[in-house]
């Protein structure tokens, strides 16, 4: 095994001289090589002969080490020469240009002025906001047909979908929808007790749970667990260039991909709606029991309280939640890039742009409902 | 001769419970481009994986130049890795990275070279590959083969005494291809690197090798050793033959 790298340096008037030996490996030269660089720095003027006749191994870090004594701008009557580097080595250096490892690498470029980037950020908002409406207007026209064609759905793909954002879904669904009866339950039940009110938080349960929060929180688990999921598989296969094979045997990926995870959602959605008002409700009964409230009291307010309409304006805001959720996953997904970062950014961008279309879309909802008095 | 960097006794490769390979014994000298070759699906990369700790063997022992990858633990496993480099047969560079940062990683990790000696050293890397200026470049936006080259780079990026390099050819225009086997040649001599390249692209085998095995399916081992040249002319076994000699199947 060589000795480590060493370096000796000495200055002149006339110049510098350092005697390098050893081996230039990166263990070695760590700690000479800012040694080195920090001298050529201070003594910009003078001419620099580095006698190399010593070193007797030299890797790619002893390389670099060497074109970084040469590469620096120097004056011409102060330039860095190497002599005696044995030839084994010489053969290794000669190839590499110095001059041409100069500048060193400069991140990103010029920083935009931030009108330019205003100006960037909205033209792509701009592009996003019109690749989401040539998506809706190709998914809604592949639904249609497959709505007139139900013979051409895949409905074995479709029901695989719907298991596994449907059914798989069903343990984390029981188990917010719980204890989001509970809480309310609780919070409400505390404030009531004070003006012997206990028994309203049963009305309080029923309609907050039916109108709004149990849509709500199973869209929100939608688009994090299936939305999610929709993004990461399809940006997958867009990566993978399965899209493109389906394209060229004449497939629609739309057809394929999207009309079935469109219909799946639709199916689960409304469903696990009503199943999370269910626990929530049963969740609201348990806690207002420890304060006396007999259960059938308690399913009274609830169901003289909470009506029909209350109930199917809560299950169509789900439909639109679970349409919304689906087509924005399959889109995310479509519009991945290439590497396994793009994957994550599409799975990212589809799980945001779903929560704010379903707060944007139960907005609209509210506002809607309000004024045809339901 | 000297002592093997690399010795395979007695190795037996598979899945589950299924012999891919079986009794592999073969040594491998310092500084020697050795070559594992055969047809597809007889087990190269699955013996390449074994080879560098990736897959456990279902039998047998790998030495790395004298310590056991098969019977170390992860510390003693990942303290062998250290002394090879891996080109994946994707490339498999790290997406998130540009070409810099995924040469300059392991520089950063384990060396205490300053930033500024680590960027030049990664830049002389990519350029050796013939990257130079693709230097901030994402992985997914080069060619296969411009990605084969960056892997090559990064597995170089320690200098380490050997280099596994699975179908580093594969894909690669001939120009290219050919610069990659000088390279290769020019590292094994003066650095005294040696390469462990799993192919089947007859022309760099024949540019690089200096000893090959040939593995076969059929026999679940190997069916051939020696300089490729002696193989294509002088090999009794005519599987061997038909392969050096590009003819197909009867």
């Amino acid at each position: 095994m060589a000795a480590m790298a060493k370096l000796e340096i000495s200055v002149a008037a006339d110049g510098i001289r350092m005697v390098l030996g050893g081996r230039l490996d990166a263990d070695g030269l760590a700690p000479i090589w800012p040694q080195a660089r920090a001298e050529l720095v201070r003594n910009a003027g003078l001419p620099v002969r580095v006698e190399a006749a010593g070193v007797d191994y030299c890797d790619g870090a002893g390389l670099a080490f060497l074109v970084d004594l040469l590469r620096m701008e120097r004056p011409a009557d102060a330039q860095v020469e190497i002599i005696d580097l044995p030839d084994r080595f010489r053969h290794l250096l000669d190839p590499f240009d110095p001059a041409a490892f100069r500048p060193p690498l400069v991140e990103g470029g010029a920083r935009e002025n931030i009108v330019a980037r205003i100006g960037r950020s909205a033209a792509g908002f701009g592009a996003d906001l019109k690749s989401q409406v040539a998506f809706i207007g190709e998914a809604g026209r592949a639904l249609a047909y497959a709505l007139r064609h139900p013979g051409q759905v895949r409905w074995r793909d479709t029901l695989t979908v719907a298991e596994e954002a449907g059914v798989n879904a069903l343990p984390i669904v029981t188990l917010v929808a719980f204890l989001l009866g509970v809480i309310i339950a609780y919070q409400s039940a505390v404030a009531m007790r004070q003006f012997g009110a206990e028994v309203y938080v049963a009305n309080l349960i029923g309609i907050s749970m039916v109108r709004e929060l149990a849509p709500l929180m199973t869209a929100i688990l939608l688009a994090g667990r299936s939305g999610a999921a929709f993004a990461a598989e399809i940006g997958t296969m867009r990566v993978n260039e399965e899209i493109d094979a389906l394209t060229t045997f004449g497939f629609d990926p739309i057809r394929f991909l999207v009309v079935t995870r469109l219909l799946a959602a639709l199916a689960v959605t409304p469903l696990l709606a009503i199943y999370a008002d269910v626990v929530s409700i049963l969740g609201g009964a348990l806690i207002l029991l420890t304060f006396q409230i007999p259960l059938v009291t308690y399913f009274n307010q609830v169901f003289t309280l909470v009506d029909l309409h209350d109930l199917m304006g809560g299950l169509f805001k789900c439909l639109v939640f679970g349409v919304v959720i689906a087509g924005i996953g399959c889109l995310r997904g479509l519009q991945t890039g290439s590497g396994a970062a793009a994957v994550g950014l599409s799975t990212t961008r589809a799980v945001v742009s779903a929560l704010v279309l379903i707060v944007i879309v139960d907005g609209g909802f509210a506002i809607v409902y309000y004024h045809l008095g339901i | 001769m000297s002592a093997p960097i690399i010795s395979v006794q007695g190795l037996a490769v598979g899945f589950g419970d299924q012999p891919l390979l079986q009794g592999l014994d073969f040594d491998i000298q310092p500084g020697e481009v050795f070559v594992i070759l055969g047809p597809s699906g007889c087990g190269k990369s699955t013996l390449l994986k074994n080879m560098i700790g990736l897959h456990q063997p279902m039998a047998g022992r790998v030495l790395i130049d004298g310590d056991d990858i098969t019977a170390a633990d992860e510390e003693g496993r990942r303290r062998i890795q250290r002394k090879f480099g891996v080109a994946y047969q994707s490339g498999a560079l790290f997406g998130s990275m540009n070409l810099l940062e995924n040469v300059s990683l392991p520089l950063e990790e384990y060396t205490d070279l300053d930033a500024s000696a680590i960027e030049l050293a990664a830049r002389l890397k990519l350029s050796l590959v013939g990257l130079a200026g693709s230097e901030n470049r994402m992985p997914a936006e080069l060619s296969g083969g411009m990605q084969k080259r960056a892997a090559i780079a990064r597995a170089m990026a320690l200098d380490p005494a050997i280099l596994f390099l699975d179908e580093p050819s594969a894909g690669l225009d001939p120009i290219t291809s050919a610069g990659l086997d000088q390279l290769i040649l020019q590292l094994a001599d003066i650095l005294g690197i040696t390469f462990v390249i799993v192919s089947h692209e007859l022309a760099s085998i024949f540019a690089v090798a200096d000893r090959v095995i040939m593995l076969d399916r059929d026999a679940q081992g190997i069916i051939a050793t020696g300089k490729p040249a002696d193989l294509r002319d002088n090999s009794p076994n005519p599987r061997v033959r038909q392969f050096f000699n590009r003819e197909a199947a009867v």
